[in-house]
């Protein structure tokens, strides 16, 4: 009864004002979503003003095709190549772990695993994002490096493979957590006319539910190369900081990541050569997910599934 | 109820009961699917029809709590099909089905109606080739598919999806193909199409057809089970019930009284 009064006694704003308060809210919310748009364009534009600084010191194609990286010595050298194979590297490590164990997780939760199972490990390997990227960079470099130095007699203390296995391990969750939502969400329909061909469970999973989830599975490895790339403190911790071109994982070398972590945390004046090289390869990194992500929005698309 | 002179049994529904947990889905169903016959189930939502469809294939097996008491009987061999001895994946490569919704995997037509033999162990290209052409010709598709039979499914039309679907379920030469309201989800050409293709294809399979539309089961089947909250109330002769329905219920269903 009192919020009846209260309704009859409020005069109905006049249309205009309606109007003028619908296009103020409006307005706030095209803000909102503009705002991570907004964030994307001022890093980008920044890390390409800051190279713009560096590229007029450094030619492209010095910085393309150099095979050194070593911009705080005398004989300074500005090659990408070197912190480039090592994010490659360490990444294509990383991924020979994540995918295939992520992936067989994923299949195994969505498919396989009794409910009261299946909601107790998906926290469990949910946790596994969780923990701090620092712990995994010790773990790797004093528990899986001297592991694997009892088989592997010559990997050195810092190496890209035990990095690249940790990190990996930190990445399953992300690719096995997004591949299930993605096997999960295939219609009951599609899993009961694979049954109803008397299909068992690993048959449909494999040949029905698998290439009908594709889309959301290709997402899910993108995500996982997405944060392989970008991951600093493991590489930076157990993998060592030393720039060297090399594809073989049993090495030290040093990622863009470390690199631009190790630079920015020195005492490099601003504004210096040596400084602006961190933006440049802040730049390359963006610019590698960025194909990434790209690459595999195509990919969806190409084998995206109506059903 | 139903004559047996020169007709054959394929399959006995004794005394089945049915459990969605503890909720009492089937009542004492009693019904016999004749060889080579189209038999119909009708009745309104939720009376029970594609629950018992679905114990024909053992589907209920794949979700938990779910209870079967009775026997289904393939008279063949007089074995219990809802026997816990009895593996579901036996069941379902003797006895196929057809959905709703067309259910095209995500895969090439070819591969669509492949796949049952691929799941059965079959790699001979040759076999897998001559079954395929066979099943979308049966199916009455081939000559719509021949020239792209290695394009997605997905772009068939509704109509042809379905009939993609028979195909699938005949590729295996099952003894009995399920129909779970087949034409529901599809324009009048394509089920007149698909009925005309049932009414085909009893002669190489029994059918057991779930269907809310009673012109259609008056069109196409030979008997008629009609279902009401999980009984069989009435089963005749289709054109013997559609004339002189011994219950009232039913009587009343198929003037469309209620329901």
């Amino acid at each position: 009864m009192v919020e009846r009064q209260i309704q009859l006694t409020t005069k109905p704003l006049s249309p205009k004002l309606r109007k003028v308060r619908e296009k103020a809210i409006e307005i706030l919310l095209f803000l909102a979503a503009c705002s991570s748009v907004a964030t994307t364009i001022a890093i980008i534009g920044i890390l390409v003003y800051e190279s713009i600084t560096f590229f007029r010191e450094v030619s492209l194609v010095n910085f393309l095709t150099d095979t050194q990286w070593s911009p705080l010595f005398d004989d300074a050298h500005y090659g990408i190549l070197p912190l480039l194979s090592g994010t490659l590297v360490t990444t294509a490590v990383a991924l020979s772990v994540a995918v295939p164990l992520g992936t067989i997780a994923a299949i195994y939760l969505s498919e396989f695993a009794p409910f009261r199972l299946r909601e107790f490990i998906k926290p469990c390997l949910e946790l596994l994002a969780g923990i701090p990227t620092v712990v995994y960079g010790y773990f790797a470099l004093l528990f899986v490096t001297p592991l694997l130095q009892t088989f592997l007699w010559d990997l050195p203390g810092f190496n890209m493979l035990s990095a690249g296995i940790v990190m990996g391990v930190m990445i399953i969750p992300y690719v096995s957590s997004v591949s299930e939502d993605a096997m999960r969400s295939v219609p009951l329909h599609l899993r009961e006319g694979s049954y109803a061909m008397g299909a068992t469970r690993l048959q449909t999973a494999l040949k029905v539910i698998f290439p009908s989830a594709i889309s959301g599975i290709t997402a899910a490895y993108i995500l996982g190369i997405s944060r392989a790339v970008g991951e600093t403190m493991i590489v930076a911790i157990a993998a060592g900081l030393q720039p060297t071109l090399t594809w073989n994982p049993m090495n030290e070398a040093a990622t863009i990541t470390a690199y631009i972590v190790s630079v920015s945390l020195g005492d490099l004046p601003h504004g210096s050569l040596e400084y602006q090289t961190i933006f440049a390869a802040g730049l390359t990194l963006v610019l590698m997910t960025l194909v990434f992500n790209i690459f595999g929005y195509f990919l969806s698309r190409r084998y995206r599934e109506k059903y | 109820m139903v004559e047996t002179t020169s007709i054959k049994t394929k399959a006995k529904v004794h005394n089945l009961n049915f459990y969605y947990g503890t909720v009492q889905a089937l009542k004492n169903i009693n019904l016999l699917v004749t060889e080579n016959k189209v038999t119909a189930l009708i009745g309104p939502s939720g009376c029970g029809k594609t629950t018992l469809l679905r114990c024909f294939n053992r589907m209920h097996d794949l979700y938990s709590g779910n209870r079967y008491e009775g026997e289904i009987l393939l008279d063949s061999e007089q074995i219990n099909i809802l026997s816990r001895r009895i593996d579901p994946i036996e069941v379902r490569m003797r006895i196929s089905m057809v959905f709703q919704k067309p259910n095209p995997f995500p895969k090439s037509i070819y591969e669509n109606v492949a796949y049952g033999l691929r799941v059965r162990g079959e790699s001979r290209r040759s076999i897998i080739d001559e079954k395929v052409e066979q099943a979308l010709y049966n199916a009455a598709l081939w000559d719509e598919v021949k020239d792209r039979l290695y394009d997605l499914a997905f772009n068939l039309s509704g109509g042809q999806q379905q009939r993609l679907c028979i195909a699938r379920a005949l590729a295996t030469n099952p003894e009995i193909i399920l129909f779970d309201e087949p034409t529901s989800a599809l324009d009048p050409i394509s089920t007149s199409s698909i009925e005309s293709l049932i009414t085909r294809l009893k002669e190489q399979v029994t059918i057991l057809i779930v269907t809310h539309n009673m012109q259609q089961a008056a069109r196409i089947s030979e008997y008629t089970a009609f279902m009401y909250i999980g009984e069989i109330i009435e089963f005749e002769q289709t054109k013997h019930m559609f004339t002189h329905p011994a219950k009232k219920q039913t009587e009343d269903y198929i003037r469309g009284r209620f329901g």
